[in-house]
């Protein structure tokens, strides 16, 4: 089915499944430990041995040799793979540091072996028996330093986000430099780790010449393909079946070690092999969102009308790797005529940066939106206000090009009311409650909203059961419960009617789980298949289609009515389609907002920061389940938290890695750093994203929160840091004394 | 983690004496942060020494009015006691600031006093670290060390020790009773118990190879406010950046030992009379000779300014 015009009224807006607060279908099996992540699945294969990884203790340089002889001699020990034993494999899709294979070291904790024992612990203690033989090179590992001859860089996230290496409107220096009010000013942001509960794992198993991987993954379709092309196996030797993920977060989005090595290990071995990467090796083996500094400079008129903007922002990657790209919203988000964005990339020898949920926005948001409260702040205006006031109904690079449907000034507006903004003086560090600083931060959120061709097949039996299969991917979202009502909609059924198989890539391409654009293609992709399972049910029942109402487990036609299961009962009816794109999102631009309000606390003494309060008001198109979106974008303000005040892959620029590699050391927020979260979403529909008329949520609560973090800890204490994360030994010298 | 043999012993003599066999042994109580350390190879006992069968898990009061608390008393367990808070408050509040309620459940006394450091070059085998390997260096001295110590450091280790339960004990002037494969009993000072690391990092204690301790004796009751103040990152689950344990009479003298700053809990007698001074003269007393690195010497304001909450807490 193609979208290529908006959507007009269809069976979706009957919304007598869709839009209703629903539990997740899958809960009770995750809450009762019987849905089977990847290192679980016991059954899926006899005889499973257990690899364990070694990584490298050298961030740069050559395997000279490698001594296996003691881990091979050791109890219960199978066979020993080691990266001088393969030659160098080749790269995923949009991967950049070599997982497995030749002499070469790239960064610290690349994987240089893999040992397959009877057991783990066997297979755990033989590692620490293989003799590495290194020459270390000397490596850069410091963006500060490499800063300031790093090159100007294209790049495109792989989730939409794609920024130019300079992009310009009007004039901006000229702008800038007769603007009565200038803001020029420089925020950091650090290396961050997905750091989700459950590490990348992977049981492989060979028949033949044909490799089944039971994984962890988000993007079904790119891991087969990934996955051929590292090891040099036509894709149709392929399967990858990952039906429950424990998190990922931009992390799983590509083929990692666990997969390439079990793949390897079990041909070494001869049978099956599971491996998962340890919590040590999360953070240095695989991906994680790259550091960043970036320059903001706005110009404005005394009225607070934005003249000039400028965003431009520099990181760090593997040679070959792409830039973070943090500038991307700044390009939409606010009105003026003069505009310059641009991204530069420095080589670093550190671990592969690459997208971490909302990639760009995340970090650049982190910027923008406290310049944007700064600027506020010199020209004397509500920051709610002047978000406001610099609202804007087009792309203002390309001012023929309107929004979708844009109601970010409903979004502040409202949560303003909601959040008793009124209330707060505008002075900072005037409100008191005991040993605590109080104050209140605004920000908006934005994230882009992306379509993405999207593919399923409904099968429809005898009882009446609806059947959906996909390759589409719940990485703990809720995809499972919004594509069964989805189909339970189009198809007229009740919830628990409908089956739901996902992950397994013999099941039709989806749009998979990554940039917030699961949700709606993906249902979008079973809304096409249900169209044409219709349309099959109709010509079985000699119904015409147009007339057929499906609703409560009938087929109505005027005076008519069939159960749909009869439809059925000369054969189960299978229908496949996918959902593909016209150009609309080109026509119009799609993007999602929010106005993001956070109380803090700040402790007059130590400079400890607690959150207070949190509300998001969201507008991001229907809302296809309330309930688990709201889990989508709690989590998201949560992790706005955590980069805000906490999340740190320390570097040491010395040696070359991430030193803080477990969960101990790379600290998240825990519950008693989450305070309660209110979550609104405004009432809307976009009909130019999909029939579905839904947008993304998953990464909007996270883009602009951790802003509105800051924002509040500068109206509570007067203290403007612009290093994340704020941490309080960055506050402690400028606090008032306390004595 | 490599294979290890296994006992069980049933009395305090019977465990010294298996040690005192096997010099490549180590007991085991918790194993909160021992069995953390094995699957780690930090630590590479080829023998292990359970002690959760000698009882040792009774809270009793002295002749003298304290309490004798055995070595295996659960952190869970001592932190509810209700002589413990209602005559040692400090200590209460610092054993609910540490860890979790399920490592508290399964954490002891004895072992809480011999947790080992949170230093990551300590935790990474690929780097120097001379407290696990000695001789090998120490990687921490020139990285990253927002979290390590500021002072009583060694150019061979600035490790810091993580225990929240010890600065309270140290405030308190608990005493910790050992015996030895030998039958031999000793009584060891707190102040004395922990070590400053010195070019022998890898002992964190005076401790013996054979030397099992058997329980940890408080002094009658000191009376006074007792404050924990625990400052970390985020709110819970987390290593103290610094703590500070005071205990403060009506006449404003007291006692304080700060954590999250040494080698071991932190207390200068003599500092603590400049108590009814205020946090600033106490705290440049107490941390006199202080060598932070740039990635911490936040900590040494953050200790007086910590201090002063805590003194104002006391006072309220």
């Amino acid at each position: 089915m193609k979208f290529d015009t908006p959507a007009g009224q269809n069976p979706i807006d009957r919304l007598r499944v869709v839009g209703c607060p629903t539990d997740r279908i899958d809960g009770k099996y995750k809450t009762t430990g019987t849905a089977a992540y990847a290192y679980e699945r016991h059954d899926v294969a006899d005889h499973q041995a257990y690899g364990y990884v070694l990584g490298a203790t050298i961030p740069k340089g050559r395997v000279r040799a490698v001594d296996t002889a003691a881990a091979k001699a050791a109890a219960g020990v199978i066979a020993v793979v080691t990266t001088l034993d393969v030659p160098k494999l080749g790269l995923g899709t949009m991967n950049y540091a070599s997982l497995f294979g030749g002499d070469r070291i790239q960064h610290y904790h690349q994987a240089v072996a893999v040992v397959v024992a009877e057991t783990f612990e066997q297979a755990r203690a033989a590692s620490f028996l293989v003799r590495i033989d290194y020459a270390p090179e000397a490596g850069r590992f410091d963006l500060a330093a490499e800063a300031p001859h790093a090159p100007p860089a294209k790049a495109d996230s792989g989730e939409g986000s794609g920024a130019d290496g300079a992009e310009r409107v009007g004039d901006f220096e000229g702008a800038f430099a007769q603007a009565p009010v200038q803001l020029d000013a420089t925020y950091t942001t650090s290396d961050e780790s997905h750091a989700m509960m459950e590490p990348h794992a992977t049981i492989a198993a060979w028949d033949g010449d044909r490799l089944t991987l039971w994984t962890s993954n988000q993007m079904i379709a790119w891991a087969k393909g990934s996955i051929a092309k590292i090891l040099g196996i036509p894709k149709q030797n392929v399967r990858v079946d990952s039906p429950y993920i424990g998190g990922g977060f931009g992390g799983k989005l590509f083929v990692r070690a666990d997969a390439v090595l079990a793949a390897l290990a079990a041909k070494a071995a001869g049978r099956p092999v599971k491996v998962a990467l340890t919590r040590p090796l999360v953070a240095n083996n695989t991906t994680h969102r790259p550091a960043t500094i970036q320059r903001v400079r706005i110009g404005a008129t005394r009225d607070g009308t934005i003249t000039a903007i400028a965003h431009e922002s520099v990181s760090g990657n593997v040679p070959g790797g792409v830039p973070e790209t943090a500038v991307d919203q700044t390009k939409l988000l606010y009105a003026g005529a003069n505009r310059l964005t641009a991204l530069r990339l420095a080589e670093l020898d550190l671990p592969e940066g690459n997208a971490m949920r909302a990639p760009g926005e995340a970090p650049g948001m982190l910027a923008l939106e406290v310049a944007m409260d700064e600027m506020a702040s010199m020209l004397g205006i509500d920051p709610v206000e002047f978000r406001i006031r610099n609202d804007t109904q087009v792309d203002p690079n390309q001012p023929d090009r309107p929004f979708s449907h844009r109601d970010l000034v409903g979004c502040l507006r409202l949560g303003a009311e909601r959040f008793g903004w009124a209330a707060r003086n505008p002075a900072p560090g005037q409100a008191r409650d005991g040993q605590w600083l109080v104050g209140m931060g605004v920000a908006a959120g934005f994230r882009n909203n992306l379509v993405m061709k999207s593919a399923a097949r409904v099968r429809l039996d005898a009882a009446g059961t609806v059947t959906v299969e996909t390759d589409m991917t719940d990485i703990g979202t809720g995809s499972y419960t919004i594509i069964a009502q989805t189909a339970a909609e189009m198809m007229g059924v009740p919830l628990d009617r409908v089956v739901v198989r996902l992950g397994d890539s013999d099941h039709p391409a989806a749009a998979g789980s990554g940039g917030q654009w699961g949700a709606n293609s993906a249902t979008a992709g079973v809304y096409a298949a249900c169209t044409k399972l219709r349309e099959a049910v109709a010509q079985r029942l000699g119904i015409n289609s147009a007339d057929a109402d499906f609703a409560g487990g009938e087929v109505r036609a005027g005076n008519l009515s069939v159960p749909l299961a009869q439809a059925a009962q000369a054969g189960e009816l299978v229908a496949e389609d996918a959902m593909e794109y016209g150009d609309l999102a080109k026509r119009q631009q799609q993007s999602t907002f929010a106005g993001h309000f956070v109380e803090v606390g700040v402790d007059v003494d130590t400079a400890e920061v607690r959150v207070r309060r949190m509300l998001a008001v969201c507008a991001a198109g229907r809302i296809l389940n309330p309930k688990s979106a709201r889990s989508q974008v709690i989590g998201g303000m949560t992790m706005g938290v955590g980069a805000a005040l906490m999340e740190k892959l320390s570097v040491d620029k010395k040696r070359g890695f991430f030193v803080n590699h477990d969960l101990a050391g790379y600290e998240v927020p825990v519950h008693a750093d989450i305070p309660h979260q209110e979550v609104i979403f405004l009432d809307e529909v976009d009909p130019t994203s999909s029939p579905m008329k839904a947008k993304g949520v998953g990464e909007l609560g996270l883009c602009g929160v951790g802003a509105a973090v800051a924002n509040a800890i500068t109206h509570a204490t007067g203290i403007r840091v612009r290093d994340f994360p704020l941490t309080l030994d960055k506050l402690l010298a400028q606090m008032p004394d306390a004595a | 983690m490599k294979s290890f043999t296994y006992e069980r012993p049933g009395t305090p003599a019977e465990a010294a004496a298996a040690m005192a066999q096997r010099p490549d042994a180590k007991f085991i109580a918790g194993g909160t942060n021992l069995l953390d350390l094995m699957k780690l190879q930090v630590e590479a006992p080829s023998h292990l020494v359970d002690v959760n069968g000698l009882g040792l898990d009774a809270i009793e009061e002295t002749p003298e009015g304290g309490l004798r608390i055995g070595a295996l008393v659960r952190n869970t367990d001592l932190a509810a006691d209700d002589r413990v808070r209602r005559d040692y408050g400090v200590l209460a509040r610092a054993l609910l600031a540490g860890a979790t309620g399920q490592l508290r459940n399964q954490a002891t006394t004895a072992g809480n006093l011999l947790q080992r450091t949170r230093c990551p070059y300590f935790y990474d085998t690929a780097q120097a670290c001379n407290k696990r390997q000695p001789g090998s260096g120490c990687s921490a001295l020139d990285g990253v060390s927002r979290q390590l110590a500021v002072i009583g450091g060694s150019d061979a280790c600035i490790a810091t020790n993580p225990s929240d339960m010890a600065v309270a004990m140290r405030v308190l002037d608990a005493t910790v009773e050992t015996v030895d494969a030998g039958g031999t009993g000793r009584t060891i000072p707190i102040a004395a118990f922990h070590r400053l690391p010195g070019d022998e990092p890898e002992r964190d204690t005076v401790l013996k190879h054979d030397e099992l301790i058997t329980a940890v004796t408080l002094p009658k009751p000191l009376g006074g406010v007792q404050v924990y103040r625990k400052v970390r990152d985020r709110a819970s689950y987390a290593f103290a950046l610094v703590s500070v344990a005071v205990v403060i009479q009506p006449d404003g003298t007291g006692r304080v030992a700060f954590g999250g700053l040494a080698h071991k809990p932190w207390r200068v007698e003599a500092a603590e009379g400049e108590l009814p001074r205020g946090p600033k003269a106490t705290a440049s007393a107490a941390l006199a000779g202080a060598a932070p690195t740039p990635d911490n010497a936040f900590k040494l304001t953050l200790a007086e300014r910590t201090l002063g909450a805590a003194l104002k807490q006391a006072r309220a």
